[in-house]
């Protein structure tokens, strides 16, 4: 069993952590001026980095998104960032 | 000259005291240039180098593998061969493959143990016998033999498997595929791979393909870490890999890599002659010939390039296995490990161009790329000898992604395939 840090509840089992996709994915805009390659780009395609990559996952019992950096082939997770701001 | 395997030879070589036995297949130096390259020596890309020389006549060709052949996902599987698919693209092309598969021993005159003693999916609840029929009808309506069977019938099969009444997933039938089964997944890369040696393929084994080499907007060849190999055209058949190829070759793929594991008991006496897979625990499992149950389930819930798994899939599986067949905790397990798997949107294949003039390639196979081996390197070798797509391949192109046509096995079948 590995242990992830959610950034807000600190360390869990990673059964309770859902991967949610590659962080960096930029939604374009606006809808009506998006062409079908580009719209598919978005939706499908991946970079799907073997080694160190950037990804969003979700704490299922918090429901923190945040970003993890992990190693993908020795599942050495580097750092958690999370995505929630502060209050100003 | 390729020795012809028969009975007749092994009982000379017996009496030969087996000293006339020679390497099935030679260990060429790589020269400096094929008129196809196709990476990746798995399943899928022998069998390619096999249908390129054979039906194209296409003979300068090589295979050019990291490890040695077999040795990813081709030698990682349970082994399970089906055709037993919802949508009519999916049916013609696994279909195609279990046909090839069911002529392959002869074929290659090598024996790939294919063992067509039927693959069950049981149905826990009365929705799930609907379902059941609607799937058994497709299957009919795409030409692929399907029977439903009800619990008594699932019984007299697999009496193995769960029947209490308190069962936590009680079985109420099935959808059997007779012609399903298994084949023994070495052999088939080594049949292959001896088949396509013999008709002058050059298979090269520990090298690594580090870089692609292009001239005038085009992908001439590879660099890898045997030197500089070119080629007109490169097939790319990598599986869980086929991202590292994409981003050495500057194209892009609807792919993640999951590690996929499977495990297997110690040998017992026969207790399980058919193939049975739970929708409820997404586990299945069969004997092999040796007498080992071997078990497979789902993906592990995170993204991997390690060819290992994690233990919270472990305990899925096996529990679910234990919930499917409770007298099989009484044994132990001899072996598990994993292997790396290309997952795709849709849970459907990806065939030929992929907008790098020179590159084609196969994969987004996931969890079940050996049941389609012929029929993969069948369509892959198409596409490289003709430039244009086979009729079973096009719609398994990349532009379904911008289409939307998409092909989606995964939610059709409710489960990992």
């Amino acid at each position: 069993m590995q242990i992830f840090d959610c950034p807000f509840c600190g360390e869990r089992d990673e059964t309770e952590f859902h991967f949610v996709s590659e962080a960096g994915k930029v939604r374009p805009e606006p809808a009506c001026q998006v062409s079908a390659d580009t719209w598919a780009a978005y939706l499908h395609v991946k970079q799907n980095v073997k080694g160190a990559g950037r990804e969003v996952w979700r704490h299922l019992s918090c429901g923190e998104l945040f970003v993890m950096q992990r190693d993908t082939t020795s599942m050495v997770v580097i750092a958690v960032e999370p995505l929630r701001k502060s209050r100003p | 000259m390729t020795r012809h395997y028969s009975a007749l030879t092994l009982l000379k070589e017996g009496l030969a005291g087996q000293r006339g036995w020679r390497p099935a297949w030679r260990s060429p130096q790589p020269q400096r240039a094929y008129e196809v390259i196709v990476i990746g020596g798995g399943g899928h890309g022998l069998a390619t180098a096999y249908y390129l020389a054979k039906t194209h006549g296409i003979a300068r060709v090589a295979v050019l593998e990291r490890g040695w052949i077999g040795g990813g996902n081709t030698g990682r599987n349970t082994t399970i061969i089906r055709s037993n698919y919802f949508y009519p693209e999916s049916a013609a092309l696994y279909d195609l493959s279990l046909r090839l598969y069911e002529g392959l021993s002869r074929e290659l005159n090598y024996n790939i143990m294919l063992s067509q003693r039927g693959m069950m999916m049981l149905a826990h609840s009365e929705m799930e016998m609907e379902l059941a029929a609607r799937s058994v009808n497709a299957m009919l309506i795409n030409g692929v033999d399907a029977e439903l069977l009800g619990r008594e019938q699932v019984r007299a099969l697999a009496p193995i498997l769960n029947f209490d009444a308190d069962a936590r997933f009680p079985i109420f039938g099935a959808t059997n595929q007779r012609r399903g089964g298994t084949a023994r997944h070495d052999a088939v890369a080594w049949g292959y791979a001896r088949a396509a040696d013999a008709l002058g393929v050059d298979i090269i084994q520990s090298c690594e393909v580090t870089g692609f080499v292009r001239e005038a907007g085009r992908v001439v060849g590879v660099e890898t870490s045997r030197g500089e190999i070119r080629a007109e055209r490169i097939g790319v058949a990598v599986a869980g890999s086929s991202s590292v190829l994409a981003a050495l070759g500057g194209y892009a793929l609807p792919i993640h890599t999951y590690t996929l594991q499977a495990f297997v008991s110690e040998p017992v006496k026969p207790l399980m002659d058919t193939v049975a897979l739970s929708p409820g625990t997404g586990v299945y499992f069969s004997q092999s010939d040796k007498g080992e149950m071997v078990i497979g389930g789902g993906l592990d819930r995170v993204p991997s390039y390690a060819q290992r798994g994690n233990p919270p899939m472990q305990e899925a599986v096996l529990s679910g296995l234990l919930e499917m067949a409770p007298a099989l905790g009484q044994l132990r397990l001899m072996r598990q490990w994993g292997g790396a798997v290309d997952v795709t949107s849709d849970s459907s294949p990806i065939l030929g161009p992929v907008g790098v003039p020179g590159i084609y390639v196969n994969c987004g196979w996931g969890t079940g790329g050996f049941k389609a081996i012929p029929a993969g390197g069948t369509l892959l070798a198409h596409i490289l000898a003709t430039g244009e797509h086979h009729e079973l391949s096009r719609a398994f192109g990349m532009s379904r992604f911008a289409a939307g046509t998409l092909i989606d096995e995964g939610a059709a079948a409710g489960i990992a395939h």
